[in-house]
């Protein structure tokens, strides 16, 4: 297959058209800017709409229409945006609607920075908006997985009827790698009209609701109920990671997105050294591949996590690891990356040090 | 082979679209690469830089920290970016516009006068191609054919009336360097 | 075929939530019979908000989305984006549309979306019991302006219909009233034309109803009509304000 070089952000925006996603509304936002830019060119060309709305608010609730009408359906941003967005985003998870949210992580808190960063992980795998609900959330760590990550995100949208979230970092949004596309047929694209939509009563069959609203307190209990059951059945098959050099692993470091891209610069580095180190990466943040991180880790001495934050994910870990190894952080705010060159000192050290405390 | 590269320079100086250019040509000889851009203000007018890896292995990390090369354009870039280059690595810098030096003796250095060749040939908008062709000329990461035939690739239809001229430009680049090589 | 009062065909038959002399329950009657008149109840969708009215779709027999609080026309837009062939309207309240969903409201005028807006403006929040709304009148007793709405801290109450009939995107833009019988009848032209003008893909369509809320003004029905005719209207005067050529 042909390789296409491309830039994180358009490899998002051609997979959803690849996808079948013919409605995209969005706001401009630094580090995305060039996904809605993208969209605005090429949905023309395959007769769907792109709309620059009044805010990400606005954005959102576009999204919140056309997914009621059982379109596949995207939206971008960046921190600020999406915390706009939260509140469209409990009544889409809330009235179980598909569609697929984009965030290109920046520096923050507030206005922060446009560098790249994961401070948004605690926002998107915790909730966000308001109410008891999860979006899935799939971490791609190449641009080649934006683009086969994005595909999966229409899918697992439909399945589950429920958004799907894709959190990536302004390095990925903006830096380009070849990519190869899949061939269309491949592709599966849902089958006629879903049945739960709205249309119109066509044929006067009976009408059909979109709603998040259940005012008895009985009804709404069993509605969060039904929505638990289902997160429960998305944690049992749809939970993803990658494992690099895992198996004799004494240091096991943990990252996602481009945390994840360093710290594999790192373990082989170090694995040059004859150290024995490896990585595990989620690729799904919900579901945290939390069992599945708790057998990597069986054999290991030590767990590094390396964040481009403060400390989000290292929180899922030791959730995870439930206090039988130590488990270190590493993290860098503000735009600034991890540096390879200090992480693998700090690896070196750790070893040297045999494990024990913080 | 691994080839990570840090090309610095002003925005405007094609700083961005050479390292393009370089993993366009570096994945159509079938090799792995990545290409990761400063971007944000400092783009409009300030300072730009690319990092480019071209492997023949997948790339685990795309981020530049050491770099193989270092192509610089200006002086901020020769300070940020020459201290980096790791031991043994090349320093490649436009000497007409930058006047500085790195005291740098475990790397080897080339100060190419690659504005004033570029401004020779018609156009000091290329001289970002000069220092590709010596790039080129010195590590062997790319082969002078799939940089050309990646230009066709990166540039618009509109602007293929300067392929030529970029050809020059890239000839210069390998000419200049197989003379101070002779030289030596 | 016999001419008579009946329930519109519309009506699911669930019984009203509306206090008594509301009247969102004529707004609602209007609306059904139009959509019944004009044959289109099978490629009609409503978008309902948040307030009083938001259990509409539990009285039209009509596909529904409920939207959240402000963002109706937003929702609506991407409706009418994703099924260009259908009707879609929206149902706000002067606090879903003239306060929290200003920004979503202007846009979509703006845009001129092919969609049909029913404004009921009362004056006041009615869901939650009686407070402020930005079209309360000025001097107007609310729970939260206890002395009155004082313009010189409190703003003056906005005039939304009139503010988006300025903007090019709309095409058909008109203040009506359910006071009385006469102006029932009035406010009815009124939602055919704007259903007409969505239909004809002529843009933006909007009808603001000035509605009673006689429990939390306070008063019976009869008397809150009365208030309405004399303390509303002049604040926000009733007409077309806007109409397209060619829409009967």
């Amino acid at each position: 297959m042909e390789k296409v070089l491309m830039k994180g952000n358009e490899a998002i925006g051609e997979a959803a058209v690849q996808a079948g996603c013919r409605f995209f509304f969005g706001y401009p936002i630094t580090p995305q800017t060039e996904l809605p830019e993208y969209m605005a060119r090429r949905l023309p060309e395959v007769g769907g709409c792109f709309l620059q709305a009044e805010s990400e608010i606005g954005a959102i609730n576009m999204v919140y229409g056309a997914a009621s009408c059982g379109e596949r359906v995207m939206t971008s941003s960046s921190g600020p945006g999406i915390s706009l967005k939260q509140e469209g985003i409990s009544y889409l998870a809330g009235a179980e609607l598909p569609c697929v949210i984009v965030n290109i992580m920046r520096g923050g808190p507030g206005l922060g920075n446009i560098g790249a960063a994961q401070a948004d992980y605690l926002q998107a795998v915790k909730g966000g908006g308001h109410g008891d609900y999860r979006l899935l959330v799939l971490a791609p760590a190449s641009v080649q997985e934006l683009y086969d990550l994005t595909i999966t995100a229409f899918d697992l949208a439909d399945t589950y009827r429920n958004p799907v979230m894709i959190l990536g970092d302004g390095i990925l949004g903006q830096m380009m790698e070849p990519v190869v596309f899949r061939p269309a047929a491949e592709i599966k694209k849902p089958a006629g009209e879903k049945e739960w939509a709205v249309t119109g009563r066509k044929g006067g069959r009976p009408a059909r609701l979109i709603s998040s609203l259940h005012i008895v307190p009985e009804n709404l209990e069993k509605h969060v109920n039904k929505l638990m059951e289902k997160y429960r059945r998305i944690e049992e098959k749809e939970k993803r990671w990658e494992e690099y050099h895992t198996a004799d692993a004494e240091v096991l470091l943990v990252a996602y997105g481009t945390s994840a891209r360093i710290a594999k610069g790192a373990v082989d580095r170090l694995r040059r050294e004859g150290l024995a180190v490896g990585l595990f990466r989620p690729i799904t943040l919900w579901p945290f591949p939390a069992a599945e991180l708790a057998a990597v880790a069986e054999n290991c001495r030590q767990v590094l996590v390396v964040e481009m934050s403060a400390g989000q994910m290292v929180e899922d870990v030791r959730l995870a690891l439930g206090g039988k190894l130590p488990v270190h952080f590493y993290g860098r705010t503000g735009g600034m990356l991890p540096d390879l060159n200090y992480l693998v000192q700090l690896v070196r050290e750790l070893i040297k040090g045999g494990g024990g405390g913080e | 082979m691994l080839h990570e590269i840090i090309i610095a320079g002003f925005g405007g100086q094609g700083v961005l679209s050479m390292g393009q250019l370089m993993a366009h040509a570096g994945m159509m000889e079938g090799r792995h690469v990545a290409w990761i851009p400063s971007y944000g203000p400092e783009m409009r007018g300030g300072t730009a830089n690319c990092g480019v890896t071209i492997s023949d292995s997948p790339i685990s990390c795309p981020v530049v920290t050491n770099p193989t090369c270092a192509i610089v354009l200006n002086n901020p870039s020769l300070v940020k970016f020459a201290p980096l280059v790791k031991p043994g690595g090349l320093l490649l810098v436009d000497g007409t516009l930058v006047d500085e030096k790195s005291e740098r003796t475990d790397i080897t250095a080339y100060y190419i006068p690659a504005s004033q060749i570029a401004d020779e040939l018609g156009n000091a908008r290329i001289a970002n191609i000069v220092l590709l062709g010596a790039f080129i000329t010195l590590t062997g990461a790319l082969q002078p054919e799939s940089v050309l035939a990646a230009l066709k690739k990166v540039l618009p239809e509109r602007r293929h009336h300067l392929i030529p001229l970029n050809e020059k430009a890239l000839q210069a680049g390998v000419d200049y360097i197989r003379r101070v090589v002779a030289q030596c | 075929m016999s001419k008579g009062f009946r329930r519109p065909k519309l009506y699911t038959g669930k019984p009203m939530h509306y206090c008594p002399g509301c009247t969102h329950g004529i707004i609602h009657r209007l609306i059904a019979e139009v959509i019944e008149e004009l044959g289109v109840e099978e490629k009609t969708i409503g978008v309902g908000s948040v307030g009083c009215s938001v259990f509409i779709y539990e009285y039209l027999d009509l596909d529904f989305i409920q939207a959240a609080h402000g963002r109706a026309s937003a929702v609506a837009t991407g409706v009418k984006r994703a099924r260009p062939d259908t009707l879609v309207f929206t149902y706000q309240g002067d606090g879903d549309l003239a306060a929290i969903g200003t920004a979503e409201i202007v846009h979509c005028a703006v845009r001129g979306e092919k969609i049909t807006v029913f404004f009921i403006n009362n004056a006041i929040y009615g869901m939650t019991g009686g407070q402020m709304a930005p079209t309360t009148i000025a001097g107007q007793k609310t729970t939260t302006t206890p002395f009155g709405r004082d313009v010189t801290t409190a703003g003056y109450p906005i005039r939304m219909t009139e503010m988006l009939a300025t903007q090019e995107g709309t095409a058909y833009a008109a203040r009506v009233s359910v006071h009385d019988p006469r102006h029932v009848l009035a406010a009815k032209k009124a939602v055919r034309r704007a259903f007409l003008t969505q239909q004809q893909g002529l843009g933006f369509s909007i009808v603001e109803f000035l509605s009673a809320c006689p429990t939390n003004w306070g008063m019976p029905p009869r008397d809150a009509l009365k208030w309405l005719a004399e303390n509303m209207i002049p604040t926000f005067p009733l007409g077309e304000i806007k109409k397209p050529e060619g829409v009967e």
